[in-house]
C-alpha cells in the first residue's frame, strides 16, 4: 500500500528529494514521498557498508525499481552507522512509509552544522510546486 | 503452458548416437561429473511440439506487423536462408587454411568493400559481434589513434546527445572514457551552443546517430563535424538508423570518420528473438592501422587473412566475425544493387505517410518531415484520460499490430516510436493508423479497455515487479513432481519462491 | 524488386496525404552538401536464380568439412547437429522476432529463454545465467568486467591453456576496464595450482579453461582453490559437450562458468555467429551483463516470463550499465537449447564419452609423440609430427584430409605440433585414414 503524500515537519530535506532527521550527532536519512512516487514500486536498496563515510551532496547508494535507478544522496557528511536491513529485505517499505519504517541509513555526523543550509518542509514544498 | 521440465519423464530420449565401439578412458574421479545436468527428457514428437508451441506464443515479423522503432523490422528473404545454408558456408571450420576459403574471404572482402562505398569511407572491419560492440570498437580505435598521438592522457571525454540510445553511455564506460551529453535543440537537432561550450582540447570524440532517434536529420551536421575536427577530435556515427539514407546521404561525406553497422537492421540479419546481429565498423584511411585483426585483404592471387598489423587494437571477436551474418547481407544487398536507395527512399515515405495520418490525434513533438522513423507522444492522451504509451501500446496488440517502441528517447515524454520499414505495403500501413486512431478514441471513450489490454494475447500484463523482486531466473527443480501435469501451474509456481 | 510493395498509385496516393510532390521533397532536411548526387558504386541487381547461382559459385570454393576429413576444431567443432534444430529455428516467428520487450507478444521466445537459463545452469552448476553473450571470448571480457566490480581489484590472471582467441579479446578490452592482465605458463599442457595461487594474489579473477586448449584435463577444482585462496573470483571456461561426464564449475568452487556454446547446436560458419554463455552464483545476479528472463505472473495469475532486473542494462543505467551489450544470441542459443534436449543428460554423458573414446583410440591409432603424454584428454589431444606442422597439414589435404591445427601459431616452441579434435562425427576408420594421411 502506498502512502499518502505528506512532508513533515519536524525533518529536513534536500533538493535532490532526501530527507534527514538529526538526533544529536547522528542523523536518520531517506528519500521523500515525491521520490519514491516518481520511482514507483522500490525492489532494490544497494546499501553503502557500515563503517564507510559518506560526503554531503554526494551518493551512499542507490534505489531501484523495475525500469529507473536513483542515487541515493546524502544530505550530510558523516559515517554510515546503521543501515536498514528490513528495507534491504523489503524494499517496499519505502513506498509504505518513506519518513518512518522506510528510513535507509543513519549517519554519525561530522559537522552536525551542515543541517543549517538543508530545506524546511515549507520550503521543499515550494520547490515541488516550482517543478 | 508447460515448461519443457515440466514434460520430461526420466528414461525418455531423441537423440541417438553413432555407436563406435570405442573404449571410454577413465577420467579422475575429482574431474568426474557427480550428478548428470537435468537436461529435459522427451522423445522427439514431444520436442517438436513444445517448440512449436513456443513458436505459436512468438510474433514476429512474418505474423505481422511490427513497427519497432530503432529496430528496423523489416522483412528477411528466404533466399537468405537458403544460401546461408549451403554447405561450403555453413560447414566451413574458421580454421581451415586460407586457399580452402578463398569463397568465405571473396564474400567478406566484396562486402566490405560495398559497405565502404555506402558509408563514403576507406576501411572496413567486419569482426563486431553487433552494434554494441560496433560502437565499442569504434571507441576503442578513437583510443588507439590518440594513443598513437601522444594524446591519450588528454583526450579523456565522448561526447553523446541526450536522445543517444543507451549503449552510447554504456560503450563509453566500457571504453574508459568520461561521458558528457550534450543537449537537443527546439527542432531536434543537437544544440550547438552547448556543443561549442563542451568541446576542448580534452574532447576524444562525437558519437552521434543520424538522423537521430527522433527520426530527424540534424540540419547543421556540417557545422557540427566541423566543431569536432577543429578541436583535433573525431565523429563516430551510431549507424543504428542507416536505414534511412543509404544512396542518399553518407557518414564519411557529413564527416564522420567511424561508423558502425548494424548489418541485422539495414542488411536485413534475421532479428532472431534478439540476436545474432552484425556491427562492422567503417573507417576513414587514418584509422586503418587500428582495425581489428585478421584483416580481410586481396592480392594477386587470391584473398587472405593479415595478421600483421602492428598497430591493431587486437581481437573483439573470434575469428572473422559472426560469418553467416555476412552471407545473409550480402545477398540482400545484391539483390538490390544501386537500388539500394529506393529501399531508404521507401522507407522514409512509408514513415512519412503514418506520420502524416497520426499526428493530430497524438502529439509530434517537433513538427518536421521524418526520415524512416519518427516519434510521438501520448501525453495529451494522459493529460486528457490518463491513458498512458503502454495503453496505448498494449491495446495495439488487440488489434493484432506489435507495438511500436515506447518511453525512448528520454527527452520525450510518453514516446511513442515508430518505425514502419520498408517493406510494408499500403493496406498494412493504413489498417495501423486506423487502429491508431481508433484507440485515442477509445482513450476518450472507453479509457478502462486500454487500461484491460491486451485482452487476447497468451498472458494478460505481466508484473513485472514481482519478477524483479522474486528474481526466479531458472525452473525450480525441487519443487517439481516428478510426474508432471498433476498439478495446476498456478500452484507449481507458488511451489517454487525461492528457487 | 521484390521485398518492396508499394505500387506508382499507392506511391502517388502517400505523397498526396504527407503534402509533398516527390520523394526528394522528404530529404529536404538534408543539407545540399551532404547529400550523396551520384549513383551507388554497387554490381547490378540479381534476381534469386542469379543470386543463389552467385553464391553457390563462392560457396563451393571453400572446402568444408563434408568435402574434407577434417580433425579441426580449437575452439569451433564439427559436432551433430540434429534435424530438429533446423526445422526450429526455420519457424518465421522465432527467426523474424526481436528481443521481447512486449512480454504478451513473446511469450514463446520468453520462456525458451528461460529453459535455455536452467539448461546453462544446469550443466554449470550455477544459480544464474543470461540470455547468451556474442560468443566464447566476449564473455570472458565480461567476466572480467563483473570480477573488477565485485572485487574493486583491477589485475585479471589467464591460464596461457586458456584459448588465445579469448585472452586477445580480454586484452583487447582490458584498457578500457583499467585492468591489467597477466598470463600464467603452463608445465606439461596444464596449469600449476600453486603457480596461479601466486598470480591470483589482488587479481580480480583468474580464468582457466577446462578441458584446456590443448585438450587437456585441468586439475580445476585446485585452479578453482588457488583463486578463491587469494579472493580472486574463479572463473571457468567450459565446453558445454564436456559436461556430461566432467564436473560443473559450481561444484568445484567457481564463482563464474563462461564457454563458446557453439558445439551445442551451432554449424561451424566460418566462425560465427554462434553464441557464448556466462553463467555465475546468484551473489552476482545484479552484475551480470544483458538479458535475463525472469517467471511472474500476468494480472489473471497465470504464470509468464518477462525481462528482469533490467536495471542493470544499458538502456536504463546507461553509462554505469553492467555492459554495453542489447542484443544476445537467442537463435543460436534456442538451437543450443535444442540440441541439449535432444540429447538429454544420457546422451550427453554419451556424447562426451563418445568423443573421448574415439580421441584416445586416435592417440593410438596415430602413433605419434604426445606432446603431453601425462594428461587425460577430453575430445583433442596435441601430437608431435616430427616436422613443421604447416608441412604435415598440407601433404595430408592432399589425400582430403584436415589433420587439425597448427599450434605454433599460439605457442612459441610448438613448430611440430598438431592439436586433433575428434567428435562423434568421426568414425574410427577416419581415424585410420588420418593416420594414414599423417605417415
Amino acid at each position: 500500500m502506498a502512502a499518502e503524500e505528506s512532508y513533515p515537519e519536524d525533518v529536513k530535506y534536500h533538493h535532490e528529494h532526501d530527507w534527514m532527521r538529526v538526533d544529536g550527532d547522528t542523523a536518520t536519512v531517506g528519500i521523500t514521498w515525491y521520490a519514491q512516487d516518481a520511482l514507483g514500486e522500490i525492489v532494490h536498496f544497494e546499501p553503502p557498508e557500515e563503517g564507510a563515510s559518506v560526503a554531503a551532496g554526494e551518493s551512499y547508494g542507490e534505489v531501484e525499481s523495475v525500469k529507473a535507478v536513483s542515487d541515493l544522496i546524502s544530505p550530510l557528511s558523516g559515517e554510515v552507522a546503521e543501515v536498514n536491513k528490513a528495507v534491504v529485505e523489503e524494499p517496499e517499505k519505502v513506498n509504505e512509509d518513506p519518513y518512518g519504517e522506510g528510513w535507509l541509513i543513519r549517519i554519525r555526523l561530522s559537522d552536525p552544522s551542515e543541517a543549517d543550509g538543508l530545506l524546511d518542509a515549507a520550503a521543499y514544498r515550494k520547490l515541488l510546486e516550482e517543478q | 503452458m508447460k515448461l519443457i521440465f515440466e514434460k520430461s519423464q526420466k528414461g525418455r530420449r531423441a537423440g541417438t548416437l553413432p555407436a563406435h565401439g570405442v573404449q571410454v578412458p577413465e577420467i579422475p574421479e575429482e574431474l568426474r561429473r557427480r550428478e548428470p545436468p537435468r537436461l529435459p527428457e522427451l522423445a522427439e514428437p514431444e520436442i517438436v511440439r513444445h517448440f512449436t508451441a513456443l513458436a505459436d506464443r512468438t510474433f514476429g515479423v512474418d505474423t505481422g506487423f511490427y513497427p519497432l522503432g530503432s529496430c528496423t523490422m523489416k522483412h528477411n528473404p528466404r533466399v537468405n536462408e537458403r544460401v546461408v545454408a549451403l554447405p561450403g558456408f555453413r560447414d566451413l571450420h574458421p580454421l581451415q587454411e586460407e586457399d580452402a576459403a578463398q569463397g568465405a574471404l571473396e564474400l567478406m572482402w566484396r562486402l566490405q568493400e560495398i559497405l565502404a562505398e555506402v558509408c563514403g569511407l576507406d576501411a572496413v572491419s567486419l569482426q563486431p559481434a553487433a552494434g554494441s560492440q560496433g560502437e565499442l570498437t569504434g571507441l576503442m580505435l578513437m583510443r588507439a589513434y590518440f594513443a598513437d598521438r601522444g594524446e591519450a592522457e588528454k583526450r579523456t571525454t565522448v561526447i553523446t546527445a541526450d536522445t543517444a540510445h543507451g549503449t552510447n553511455p554504456a560503450s563509453v564506460t566500457m571504453a574508459g572514457f568520461q561521458l558528457q551529453k550534450v543537449e537537443t535543440d527546439a527542432r531536434g537537432n543537437l544544440d550547438l551552443d552547448d556543443l561549442r561550450a563542451k568541446v576542448n582540447e580534452e574532447t576524444a570524440g562525437l558519437m552521434l546517430t543520424n538522423p537521430s532517434t527522433l527520426g530527424l536529420f540534424d540540419e547543421h551536421i556540417e557545422e557540427v563535424a566541423e566543431i569536432f575536427h577543429e578541436a583535433g577530435a573525431l565523429l563516430y556515427y551510431d549507424g543504428a538508423n542507416l536505414n534511412a539514407v543509404c544512396g542518399i546521404s553518407r557518414p564519411g561525406d557529413m564527416g564522420f570518420d567511424i561508423v558502425h553497422i548494424n548489418l541485422h537492421k539495414t542488411f536485413s540479419q534475421p532479428h532472431g528473438g534478439g540476436g545474432p546481429g552484425g556491427g562492422p565498423v567503417v573507417v576513414r584511411g587514418i584509422l586503418e592501422p587500428f582495425l581489428p585483426v585478421p584483416a580481410v585483404v586481396r592480392e594477386d592471387d587470391g584473398f587472405r587473412l593479415d595478421y600483421d598489423r602492428p598497430k591493431s587494437i587486437g581481437k573483439v571477436r573470434g575469428f572473422t566475425g559472426p560469418f553467416g551474418v555476412f552471407v545473409r547481407s550480402y545477398a540482400f544487398i545484391r539483390a538490390y544493387g544501386p537500388a539500394l536507395r529506393r529501399m531508404s527512399e521507401v522507407a522514409v515515405l512509408n514513415a512519412n505517410y503514418l506520420l502524416a495520418r497520426l499526428k493530430g490525434p497524438y502529439d509530434l513533438p517537433f513538427e518536421r518531415l521524418c526520415m524512416h522513423e519518427f516519434v510521438l507522444s501520448a501525453r495529451n492522451l494522459k493529460r486528457d484520460h490518463g491513458v498512458t504509451a503502454l495503453d496505448v501500446a498494449k491495446r495495439l496488440m488487440d488489434y493484432g499490430f506489435h507495438p511500436p517502441t515506447i518511453y525512448f528517447p528520454l527527452i520525450v515524454p510518453e514516446a511513442l516510436m515508430i518505425e514502419p520499414t520498408e517493406t510494408e505495403p499500403k493496406e498494412t500501413l493504413d489498417a495501423f493508423c486506423d487502429a491508431m486512431l481508433r484507440i485515442a478514441e477509445e482513450a476518450a471513450s472507453d479509457p478502462k479497455i486500454l487500461k484491460d489490454a491486451p485482452h487476447n494475447r497468451p498472458v494478460r500484463r505481466l508484473d513485472e515487479v514481482k519478477a524483479a523482486k522474486r528474481g526466479i531466473v531458472k525452473y525450480g527443480f525441487e519443487q517439481h513432481p516428478n510426474l508432471s501435469g498433476q498439478r495446476s501451474e498456478g500452484a507449481a509456481v507458488e511451489a517454487q519462491k525461492g528457487a | 524488386m521484390g521485398y518492396l510493395s508499394l505500387t506508382d498509385a499507392d506511391q502517388e496516393a502517400m505523397l498526396a496525404e504527407i503534402g509533398v510532390a516527390s520523394i526528394d521533397e522528404l530529404f529536404h532536411d538534408i543539407p545540399a552538401a551532404v547529400r550523396f548526387n551520384r549513383e551507388l558504386n554497387l554490381e547490378p541487381a540479381l534476381s534469386e536464380p542469379d543470386l543463389v547461382a552467385h553464391l553457390e559459385e563462392l560457396a563451393g570454393r571453400n572446402v568444408d568439412t563434408g568435402r574434407e576429413l577434417s580433425f579441426l576444431g580449437a575452439g569451433i567443432y564439427d559436432h551433430y547437429v540434429p534435424a530438429i534444430v533446423d526445422a526450429i529455428l526455420a519457424r518465421g516467428e522465432f527467426l523474424t522476432a526481436y528481443t521481447p520487450y512486449q512480454p504478451e507478444m513473446s511469450q514463446g521466445i520468453l520462456q525458451a529463454i528461460f529453459e535455455y537459463q536452467t539448461v546453462i545452469c544446469e550443466l554449470t552448476g550455477m544459480d544464474v545465467s543470461n540470455a547468451s553473450g556474442y560468443d566464447g571470448t566476449t564473455v570472458a571480457a565480461d567476466a572480467c568486467f563483473v570480477a573488477k566490480h565485485v572485487t574493486g581489484r583491477s589485475r585479471v590472471v589467464l591460464a596461457e591453456t586458456l584459448n588465445p582467441q579469448v585472452r586477445q579479446v580480454v586484452k583487447t578490452y582490458a584498457p578500457g576496464f583499467g585492468l591489467e592482465v597477466v598470463e600464467v605458463p603452463h608445465h606439461g599442457g596444464v596449469t600449476d595450482p600453486d603457480e596461479l595461487r601466486q598470480a591470483a594474489k589482488d587479481a580480480a579473477c583468474v580464468i582457466f579453461q577446462q578441458p584446456n586448449f590443448f585438450g587437456c584435463l585441468e586439475p580445476a577444482p585446485d585452479l578453482a582453490a588457488a583463486a578463491n585462496d587469494a579472493e580472486a573470483l574463479a572463473v571457468a571456461h567450459v565446453d558445454p559437450v564436456s559436461l556430461g561426464v566432467l564436473e560443473a564449475p559450481g561444484r568445484y568452487g567457481c564463482s563464474i562458468a563462461i564457454g563458446e556454446g557453439q558445439g551445442a547446436g551451432n554449424y561451424q560458419s566460418y566462425g560465427g555467429p554462434h553464441y557464448g554463455f556466462i553463467a555465475a552464483r546468484s551473489d552476482f545476479i545484479r552484475r551480470m551483463p544483458g538479458r535475463i528472463v525472469g517467471e511472474t505472473t500476468d494480472v489473471a495469475g497465470e504464470r509468464g516470463y518477462v525481462l528482469t532486473l533490467q536495471t542493470r542494462e544499458q538502456h536504463i543505467r546507461r553509462e554505469k550499465a553492467t555492459s554495453n551489450i542489447t542484443t544476445n544470441q537467442t537463435l543460436l542459443a534456442l538451437a543450443g537449447l535444442a540440441h541439449l534436449s535432444w540429447l538429454g543428460p544420457q546422451g550427453l554423458r554419451e556424447l562426451g564419452e563418445t568423443c573421448m573414446g574415439l580421441a584416445e583410440y586416435a592417440k593410438e591409432r596415430l602413433g605419434l609423440p604426445l606432446l603431453f603424454p601425462e594428461q587425460t584428454t577430453f575430445k583433442e589431444f596435441a601430437v608431435r609430427v616430427g616436422r613443421p606442422a604447416q608441412e604435415a597439414i598440407r601433404a595430408a589435404r592432399d589425400q582430403g584430409v584436415h589433420p587439425g591445427y597448427a599450434l605454433k601459431r599460439d605457442y612459441a616452441g610448438m613448430e611440430d605440433a598438431l592439436l586433433v579434435c575428434v567428435t562423434e562425427k568421426r568414425s574410427p576408420a577416419d581415424i585410420d585414414r588420418l593416420a594414414e594421411a599423417l605417415k
